[in-house]
């Protein structure tokens, strides 16, 4: 048995995930708020694992959870950052409040 | 104290110390620095949790790719060299502030009272070598969330291109 | 022969039983893990000195000159004299730099070199820590590098410093896959990512089993550690030095040691993983002697590339990854999978082929590999042949050479 309690893992996930939304919602840069988002999967991320190392150990579940997300973020990153240089080229700017084509 | 338990902290603190760094650093390229903290961090805890096959698919993936994506992205906007740097957040800044940390308090409140009252499976994973064990488990009871993860990375791949394409 | 084969780790087990006598054992242990770490760390740093040696004279050589002769025998002590002079230099931070970014590059450029050596088995049972993902480890530590690149490029705040760390982080990012795809055609033959697994299975080497896999890795391998001809990131002449340009002293030195240390390390790693690691070919040596021999002349040939290759453009680099390295690497690792089916090597960890028939896999693994590459070159022909005429028009000598011939 790990010496270390289980709340341990959720609460440093839980604090992790708050910063990331707190990037997320609040920063100026779109790769700012990417960032954010990038943090918030990988509290999720220890939340599995500490899950599958605790409760369900017998399974794999746990870290297949875990590699899907990682492979979800990869794609993301990929996605988020080609718009971004798109953005930037159209509009010369990367900047979230100065994207606001739509909001009239 | 245990030894397990000194690593751990250490690497919590490394890993919210870097994150919160990451949040209010002024130039982008510093923030994705520290951003490379946190997912050591993590990676670290990931070792910790007997998941040796995570820590360094974290490592590689996050740090390795993810990590240098974005800081290669940064180079392509403007101030690259972080030199003036305008204002970091948006106006809603303090708004998001009380939200993230209010949700913060909430959870850590629910999981203090919570206490150890978890159905905790008393054992050690009984299997050592998780890459194997993985492998076939992608390639039998995991086989659709395997072949759903290789159709995103595809899709995310074409996507990718056909959006920073040259017209 | 076999005290001899064995002199290091009869060593370490002597140092044991000396210190048990004094300590308990979990610190006995602990002292153990840390002196060889520092072991394998001095060792690394003292070949990467004499590597420094060793590229100069066989370079010089291949220019027919003589290189460094003036510092000891031969000029031996070269190397040392060098390392004094960055030594004693003096440490510039210029006034742009971010400070803490620019400090912190040139030792995340070392660390991840020397980590991945903690997995390579140098000799029989001699290896740091014989992890059962060794392979996924040094793939991982190896993308580690860049970002020290990255920053250092960043934070010297100068334009062809940061042109150098972006040029890094694209070539690094881009090179990263066909090897990593090569690799998985290994480890589809040995069904294992343990780097003694892979020594056990090569009865017959696999450079002889998968010469193309051995030829997309070496080239990889030289990009991934920007070595020349792939030196774009510090190409002198476009670059002044690229990322490095605004480091002196002791930093520079740093910078200079992981990029040594990192090619020490790759040619281990591919010492391991085709060249059969530690085994002996026909002169029974001790192991590691026999590593050591083989990682000698793995650097040699890096060395050779060095004397003899022009360096790649930027462009036509990345054309060679993505528009070949990556299919065709992809395309041998599907050829593997359907090799590996019908000629196993290893069936449930056991190594399945015996005797005379290591000469039949060997011949068809062989044969795969080489209809795989005329294949490859058929396809690449008229694409190759295009490139060729457009680059001929390119040069203004080559135009006005066109010009006079259309004028008789």
């Amino acid at each position: 048995m790990s010496s270390i309690p289980l709340n341990w893992y959720l609460i440093v996930a839980a604090l992790l995930f708050c910063i990331g939304l707190f990037g997320a919602l609040s920063r100026r840069s779109a790769i700012g708020i990417l960032m954010g988002i990038e943090l918030m999967l990988n509290a999720v991320n220890i939340n599995l694992v500490a899950f599958w190392r605790y409760v369900e150990v017998d399974g794999l579940a746990g870290q297949m959870f875990a590699i899907v997300v990682i492979t979800v973020a990869a794609a993301e990153a990929a996605v988020a950052l080609a718009l971004v240089r798109a953005l930037y080229r159209s509009r010369d700017t990367v900047t979230v409040e100065e994207i606001d084509l739509l909001k009239w | 104290m245990t030894l397990e338990q000194g690593i751990f902290i250490l690497a919590s603190l490394l890993m919210l110390g870097s994150a919160l760094a990451m949040v209010t650093a002024r130039s982008m390229f510093v923030a994705a620095l520290w951003m490379i903290g946190t997912f050591a961090g993590v990676a670290v805890l990931f070792i910790l949790l007997n998941a040796g096959f995570l820590g360094i698919v974290q490592i590689l993936i996050y740090i390795g790719a993810i990590a240098v994506l974005i800081l290669f992205a940064i180079m392509l906007t403007p101030d690259v060299m972080g030199l003036k740097p305008g204002p970091r957040y948006t106006g809603q800044w303090p708004l998001a502030a009380v939200m993230a940390s209010t949700l913060a308090a909430v959870i850590v409140l629910l999981l203090v009272r919570a206490g150890n009252d978890w159905h905790i499976a008393d054992a050690a994973p009984n299997v050592t070598d998780f890459a194997v064990q993985l492998g076939e488990a992608f390639m039998t009871t995991y086989l659709l969330p395997f072949e759903v993860a290789s159709g995103v990375l595809l899709v995310a791949l074409i996507g990718a291109l056909v959006i920073v394409r040259d017209e | 022969m076999q005290q001899l084969d064995r002199l290091f780790i009869l060593i370490g087990d002597w140092f044991h039983s000396l210190l048990a006598q004094w300590l308990p054992e979990p610190v006995v242990s602990a002292i153990g893990m840390l002196l060889s770490a520092l072991i394998i760390m001095t060792i690394a740093a003292v070949t990467m000195l004499y590597m420094t040696y060793l590229e100069r004279k066989v370079v010089a050589r291949i220019q027919d000159r003589i290189g460094p002769n003036r510092v000891g025998p031969f000029g031996l002590l070269q190397p040392l004299a060098d390392g004094i002079k960055m030594f004693t230099k003096e440490m510039i931070v210029p006034t742009q730099a971010h400070k803490v970014v620019y400090n912190i590059a040139p030792v995340l450029a070392v660390t991840p070199a020397m980590m991945a050596f903690a997995v390579i088995p140098f000799g029989r049972d001699m290896v740091a820590s014989d992890l059962d993902i060794g392979l996924l480890y040094l793939i991982a530590v190896s993308s580690v590098t860049e970002i020290a690149i990255v920053m250092g490029g960043w934070a010297s705040r100068n334009k062809y410093s940061l042109l150098g760390g972006m040029r890094a982080a694209a070539q690094m990012l881009s090179y990263e896959i066909p090897m990593v795809l090569v690799l998985l055609s290994l480890v589809l033959m040995v069904g294992s990512l343990r780097l003694s697994d892979f020594v056990d299975v090569q009865t017959v080497p696999f450079i002889l089993l998968q010469p193309f896999a051995f030829i997309v890795f070496l080239i990889s391998a030289a990009a991934e550690v920007a070595r020349s001809p792939f030196d774009i990131p510090e190409a002198e002449s476009e670059l002044i030095a690229g990322y490095h340009t605004e480091y002196g002293g002791m930093r520079f030195a740093l910078f200079q040691m992981a990029e040594f240390v990192a090619a020490l390390g790759m040619a281990c790693i591919m010492v391991t993983l085709f060249l059969g690691g530690w085994r002996s070919w026909i002169i029974p040596l001790p192991s590691w002697l026999w590593f050591v021999i083989k990682t000698f002349i793995l650097i040699n040939v890096w060395f050779w590339f060095r004397g003899t290759f022009p360096r790649l453009r930027i462009d036509q680099l990345q054309a060679l990854a993505w528009k070949f390295l990556v299919p065709a690497s992809l395309l041998h690792a599907i050829m593997t999978a359907v090799l590996v089916t019908f000629f196993p090597l290893v069936k449930d960890g056991q190594l399945v082929v015996q005797g005379a028939e290591w000469l039949t896999t060997t011949v068809v693994y062989f044969v795969a590999n080489v209809v795989l590459l005329f294949v490859l070159m058929l396809l690449y022909r008229p694409y190759v042949r295009r490139t060729v005429r457009q680059l001929r028009v390119a040069t203004p000598a080559a135009a006005a050479r066109q010009q006079e011939v259309q004028a008789a």
